[in-house]
């Protein structure tokens, strides 16, 4: 019998819904301050390292971890009613999100005490941005086919080669990559691969921006030469990134991040149709909705089974899968019903506009963080057909 | 709560098990299942879970009714156990006693109306009734002069046309000519039509989540099976992936469903937020089984298309399901027409609501 998959009906707790409040007057202040506008997501300012500093402040970052490293030890619910706020509202949240989401965790499980005594506390104020170094130029979905060596040297490694798509590296402050530090074996093709944390902004970096078909340039080329990383920067066992970079990912797959990227196409249409839409337009905006809050209901419930202890790692990947399908695809439904929206609607321009964006951003979101294809491959491993 | 659910649940899971096995039914073409299986049923006080002890019923809480109803839809289950349950659960609204055997709820579309008659009789046509034919009772919602009745009236004293839905089961036209009721009292405040409905889809809602998980399961089995081009399906990447996508349109119909009866059970009142819950449960749980089930027969092929093969006994309940208590097109229209109402900016606050 297949293992069933499982989606409890999480019900947020109240201590949710009064910081649900607190963020939500936060960003409202910060809009109306003028730090970013919502209703424009395609602006060039997605790094506003004041914002940051300021939700830092507020104790929204590193929300789950413990207090000696800065953190808050609230629960993950918490953080995710304060990440899906946070997108909704459209705000600049590129400075913090990968480290507050992914960088963080591998450092708390790796990385030695006094580098997460250093970096971990900064990583709460806001103070610094992380990148990920997965992907080079000719291995992509396929991760163990990376290339770029590091090699013992005195006191630590060199690290020779090139990553790609690395988003935010232009201004990040630190990376996690993975590194060759031996060859495959025959019988692990996984093997050889290590886990290093980089600091960026050093010698032996070369960052190159790329330009991508949104107009934005938010990925970049990695070039290493001769870089030197110290060998308390490795993270986790040698040779053995593979044993380390699954088990996390329940977390990155499954957040409000995984749906809500052009959510605002949404809110834009039902605002430009008003309060009496025909028929046509109810039932579009209706199926919207449902699915809507189906994939939020979803991912919640992956949200809650995580903090109750469990791994729900196929519910995750098909939270990922069906999640950034939807986001992709909302854009285009949207353009179908504002066709016969009023084009004197007062926002009509603010919809076009989003709408050119967000059909420009769609393509990428079935690509970035693991493409379809290979969450799909993970699904039906876990239905039993691998 | 979650334990007597488990209880509850597996009572009804050690029913169908026993005496609604798929292979079984299928197999057997004069329907002598059908009787050992309700007698089972009742004996285990399952059709009238949602009924108080004080009204005849075995006072099971709304949590406890919908995990039955999953478990009726994993096993596609072809007797009115769902119809009964809503009919006691109707009456009991009201605070009338359910009588014993098979019972239906009139209407079973939100565009029928019945109409309580200065007589004190019931008048009216609803379409599309399931098991009308097999109900010995039926539970009407009428509206009256003095505002909305619930009502128990016999099943002989109205007129019933049989139909059939799309799995082959009993969708009927029943017609209401000044029939007197056996019982009949004010629904309570704040209930109206829209209620049974929403009540009545979560519970088709859930059915056809079930009949899902029943299809993703079936159709993995069979993919490990089936050996083609000289080695299992299961092994082709197309065949992985569609089955990866049929598992994530049951996983969507899962989370839909119980999320919506969860909101339902812990809900005092039928408000906008358990509206959402309701409506996109039925819209999202109608969309999966039109492409969960079209995912099922792709991987099973011709043998699926057969009606020696059990698959059709979920995929076909699951499409017709969608029919029952408002289509997920008619919800679609409320529900987009309720946010239009509240407005741009309060779509957020709404779906963020649990």
């Amino acid at each position: 019998m297949t293992a069933a998959l499982r989606f409890d009906p999480i019900r947020l707790p109240p201590e949710c819904e009064k910081l649900r409040k607190e963020v939500r007057a936060f960003l409202a202040d910060e809009i109306a301050a003028g730090t970013f506008d919502p209703h424009k997501p395609n602006r060039e300012d997605t790094d506003v390292p004041e914002f940051s500093r300021k939700v830092g402040e507020r104790g929204w970052l590193g929300m789950t971890w413990p207090k000696k490293y800065g953190g808050h030890e609230r629960s993950f619910l918490e953080r995710y009613v304060v990440t899906e706020e946070m997108r909704v509202a459209n705000a600049p949240t590129r400075r913090f999100f990968v480290a507050d989401r992914q960088s963080g965790p591998v450092l708390l499980k790796y990385a030695p005490e006094h580098i997460k005594m250093d970096i971990l506390p900064r990583i709460c104020r806001g103070e610094v941005c992380f990148a990920i170094g997965m992907s080079e130029p000719n291995s992509g979905s396929d991760l163990f086919a990376a290339k770029t060596r590091a090699t013992k040297t005195d006191g630590g490694y060199l690290i020779n080669g090139t990553k790609i798509w690395t988003s935010s590296a232009h201004i990040a402050d630190y990376m996690i990559a993975i590194f060759r530090t031996s060859p495959s074996t025959k019988e692990n093709r996984r093997h050889g691969l290590t886990q290093f944390l980089v600091k960026m902004k050093q010698p032996g970096i070369e960052v190159n921006p790329i330009g991508q078909i949104t107009g934005q340039y938010e990925f970049n080329e990695v070039v290493f030469t001769d870089h030197f990383v110290a060998e308390d920067h490795v993270l986790g066992e040698i040779d053995g990134a593979w044993k380390q970079a699954t088990s996390e990912l329940a977390y990155e797959r499954s957040g409000p991040e995984r749906f809500l990227e052009t959510y605002y196409v949404l809110t834009e249409l039902v605002r430009a149709v008003g309060k009496n839409p025909d028929t046509r337009s109810a039932e579009g905006i209706g199926r919207l909705v449902a699915q809507l809050h189906t994939m939020r209901r979803m991912s919640v419930s992956v949200a809650g089974m995580l903090q109750a202890g469990k791994e729900p790692v196929v519910e995750a990947s098909i939270v990922k899968d069906i999640g950034t399908v939807w986001e992709q695809q909302l854009p285009h439904r949207v353009r179908d019903l504002a066709a016969f929206v009023d084009a004197d609607a007062t926002n009509h321009e603010t919809l076009e506009n989003q709408l050119s964006f967000a059909i420009k951003t769609a393509p990428k979101l079935t690509i970035q963080g693991g493409t379809t294809e290979v969450l799909r491959g993970i699904i039906a491993r876990g239905l039993g057909l691998r | 709560m979650a334990e007597s659910e488990n209880i509850v649940a597996e009572t009804a899971e050690k029913i169908f098990a026993d005496l609604a096995d798929a292979q079984t039914i299928n197999n057997d073409k004069k329907g002598a299942w059908q009787a050992p299986l309700w007698q089972a049923l009742s004996e285990a006080g399952l059709p009238l879970a949602w009924v108080p002890e004080d009204c005849g019923g075995s006072g099971a809480s709304l949590a406890e009714g919908f995990s039955v109803l999953s478990a009726a839809g994993r096993f596609a289950i072809a007797v009115p156990l769902a119809e009964t349950m809503l009919a006691g659960w109707l009456l009991a609204q009201a605070k009338i006693s359910s009588p014993e055997g098979e019972m239906t709820v009139v209407p079973a579309s939100p565009k029928d109306r019945i109409t309580l008659n200065a007589d004190g009789s019931l008048s009216g046509r609803a379409r599309g009734v399931p098991f009308a034919k097999a109900a010995k009772h039926i539970a009407v919602l009428a509206n009256g002069a003095g505002g909305l009745s619930i009502a128990l009236v016999e099943a002989g004293k109205c007129r019933i046309e049989a139909g059939l839905n799309l799995g082959g089961d009993n969708s009927d036209t029943v017609t209401l000519d000044k029939v007197p009721p056996v019982a009949i009292k004010p629904a309570p405040k704040g209930f109206d039509q829209t209620t049974l409905m929403l009540m009545g889809g979560v519970a088709r809602s859930l059915q056809i989540a079930g009949a899902l998980e029943s299809m993703l399961e079936i159709s993995v089995r069979y993919s490990n099976e089936r050996v083609a081009f000289e080695k299992k399906i299961s092994k082709f990447q197309a065949v992985q992936h569609n089955l990866a996508r049929l598992a994530g349109e049951s996983a969507a119909a899962l989370a839909a469903a119980t999320s919506a009866a969860d909101a339902i059970a812990n809900s005092t009142s039928f408000n906008d937020e358990v509206f959402l819950e309701a409506a996109s449960a039925k819209i999202r749980c109608s969309e999966a089984a039109e492409k969960g089930g079209g995912i099922a027969h792709q991987v099973h092929g011709a043998i699926g298309f057969t009606i020696e093969h059990i698959l059709h006994r979920y995929s076909l309940r699951a499409l017709a399901w969608r029919d029952d208590f408002g289509s997920e097109s008619y919800w679609a229209v409320e529900l987009g027409q309720m946010v239009a109402d509240r407005g741009a900016d309060e779509l957020w606050p709404l779906v963020a609501s649990r």
